[in-house]
């Protein structure tokens, strides 16, 4: 059986100072700091079990492989369960563990409004008029590309080739509803004229069918092995080859149907025949066709179009429903992403703008070509890559996303609860409420463990194993019945 | 057209009743138009005021 498809997405944001000369890094942790500095106390972030040079092939890369956080930069971990930290010289933020794909689009807001929230306190702190802003984009529109992954709970049983050689179809096409979309072409020896717009913001960088490097090379398939809970039931499958979607309803697309396609891997119910013969190129070309009508050759000889490959997992997809439900995924969920999987694939087979309030490329696609046809503006005019970068805009006054009429489907509240509480159906609920209730007692934190300094030798770790468990329904009422932090570790006998 | 073309799907087993449920979503065709043209008025006051520069200065270093 598939076991609980446990996921959340970290996002890179990009960044500029404006007004004010300054670097990337320090910019990042001025952002960071901004927000972390008005919580009552800040925590750190604790690399004890940090591993990101494990391979999942069976190897380790420490001696070629560059640490992937320095450790001098800002680390938080928030009482929502998320980490705030800068990686590299962008601020990132990784959502906390969540159950479900609707989950993940809640804590993805929240992270977005975290980011806000970050730029408006950085502005008053800075007081000197100038400015920190964000984008929640993935490239600067001149070969620098910067991530937004996913990360799925998946069952060690599962062999890793099986996983790599049935998910990747889904990761080469998927981005016909999920990609943010892009003015011009990053590609090299492509000029922007040959590709004016295309589906995605990432597709042209990546270079390997299967590989562990995220800066270099990108692979399709991503080899990190750290799962960050216990690795001799677990693996964490880490996707690096999204889009960061504003359009609530394609996060929750994307992350929803790889969940349900990962589950069937694990069942074996999705089958070896949908295979690509050559997913690199693929995925470029299929990015490079906003008509969707290009066809790319399965390992078979057979030539698809990516609507077509879609419609084929959907299909997969609805049969194991029927088969083996949706648990894994939550059912409710599972039921809502397949029927709106259906309506994106037929919408943009046939209607185009029936999802233009779904899917990012689509809206961005008619804000260009609107603005292009109003003002008489050619491809290539500096006017439609800045639409580009502004859709993207995390500034209030100028996103152009929040103006497209883009679906919500999480409510204001929620996303503003979700700033300071967790989920409450992983262990980010035990990692949030201690910090909530006991934040000076707790001098670090990451996935896997809480450590405790309650005045007396040693420090007390916690281990987190298990992503399932530390829930509201586990612990809530063992959390309400201890005053103290002391108290707590003495009921859980650490 | 090639949009009709799609509708030979590669695989078997997808039924008519499924393809009839596969109809759009009640488009918000009419307001996201309006909607859009309502943001085409009004996007020179939303729009950076030198496209070339803002453009020119966004560069980012490559994350990951």
């Amino acid at each position: 059986m598939a076991i609980a498809k446990v996921c959340g997405i970290e996002t890179e944001y990009g960044i500029v100072v404006r007004g004010a000369e300054s670097n990337p890094v320090a910019a990042s942790s001025v952002l960071i700091n901004a927000y972390v500095s008005g919580l009552s106390r800040k925590v750190g972030w604790d690399f004890e079990d940090e591993h990101p040079a494990n391979d999942a092939r069976g190897f380790t890369y420490e001696e070629v492989f560059a640490p992937e956080v320095d450790t001098q930069l800002v680390n938080a971990v928030l009482t929502n369960g998320a980490r705030y930290y800068v990686d590299h010289a962008h601020p990132e933020i990784s959502t906390p563990e969540c159950r479900t794909a609707l989950e993940v689009v809640r804590w993805d807001r929240a992270a977005e409004e975290i980011v806000r929230s970050s730029m408006e306190r950085a502005r008053r702190l800075l007081g000197d008029g100038s400015e920190i802003v964000t984008y929640k984009n993935n490239s600067d529109g001149k070969g620098n590309s910067y991530g937004c992954h996913e990360n799925y709970l998946m069952d060690r049983a599962t062999p890793f080739g099986r996983i790599v050689n049935q998910i990747t179809s889904h990761f080469v096409t998927r981005q016909v509803f999920c990609g943010a979309g892009k003015v011009g072409c990053e590609f090299p020896n492509t000029s922007s004229t040959a590709v004016p717009y295309q589906l995605s913001q990432r597709a042209d960088f990546f270079e390997e069918e299967v590989g562990l490097e995220t800066t270099l090379k990108r692979p399709i398939v991503n080899t990190r092995d750290e799962p960050h809970c216990d690795p001799q039931k677990y693996r964490r499958l880490h996707v690096i080859v999204g889009d960061a979607n504003m359009a609530e309803v394609s996060t929750y697309l994307k992350v929803g149907t790889t969940s349900i396609l990962l589950a069937m891997i694990e069942d074996d119910a999705l089958g070896t025949d949908l295979g690509l013969a050559n997913p690199v190129a693929a995925i470029r070309q299929i990015s490079h066709d906003p008509t969707l009508t290009r066809t790319v050759l399965l390992r078979d000889g057979k030539k698809v179009t990516a609507l077509e490959l879609q419609w084929a997992l959907l299909e997969r997809a609805t049969k194991y429903e029927r088969s083996h439900g949706l648990d894994p995924v939550g059912e409710a969920v599972g039921a809502d992403i397949l029927a709106k999987w259906e309506i994106v694939l037929a919408g943009l087979e046939s209607d185009r703008a029936s999802v233009a309030h779904w899917v990012d490329w689509v809206a961005k696609q008619r804000l260009v070509d609107g603005f292009a046809a109003r003002h008489e503006v050619k491809p290539g005019d500096a006017k439609l890559k800045a639409l580009d970068l502004q859709y993207h805009d995390l500034r209030a006054d100028k996103c152009l996303a929040s103006r497209m009429g883009l679906t919500t489907l999480i409510d204001e509240a929620d996303v503003r609860s979700a700033m300071t509480e967790p989920p409450e159906t992983t262990r980010a609920y035990f990692r949030g409420k201690c910090l909530q209730r006991w934040p000076n007692d707790i001098v670090a934190a990451n996935w896997d463990s809480l450590v405790f300094d309650i005045g007396r030798d040693p420090l007390r770790r916690v281990p987190m194993m298990e992503p399932l468990r530390g829930t509201a329904e586990h612990v809530s009422q063992l959390l309400d019945e201890c005053e103290t932090a002391a108290q707590l570790l003495a009921r859980l006998g650490s | 057209m090639a949009e009709r073309t799609q509708k030979q799907k590669p695989t078997t087993g997808r039924t008519e009743e499924t393809v009839t449920d596969g109809a759009p979503v009640a488009p918000q065709g009419e307001k996201l138009k309006a909607e859009l043209d309502d943001l085409l008025d009004e996007i020179d006051e939303v729009l950076e005021t030198n496209a070339e520069d803002f453009v020119k200065n966004y560069v980012q270093k490559g994350g990951e």
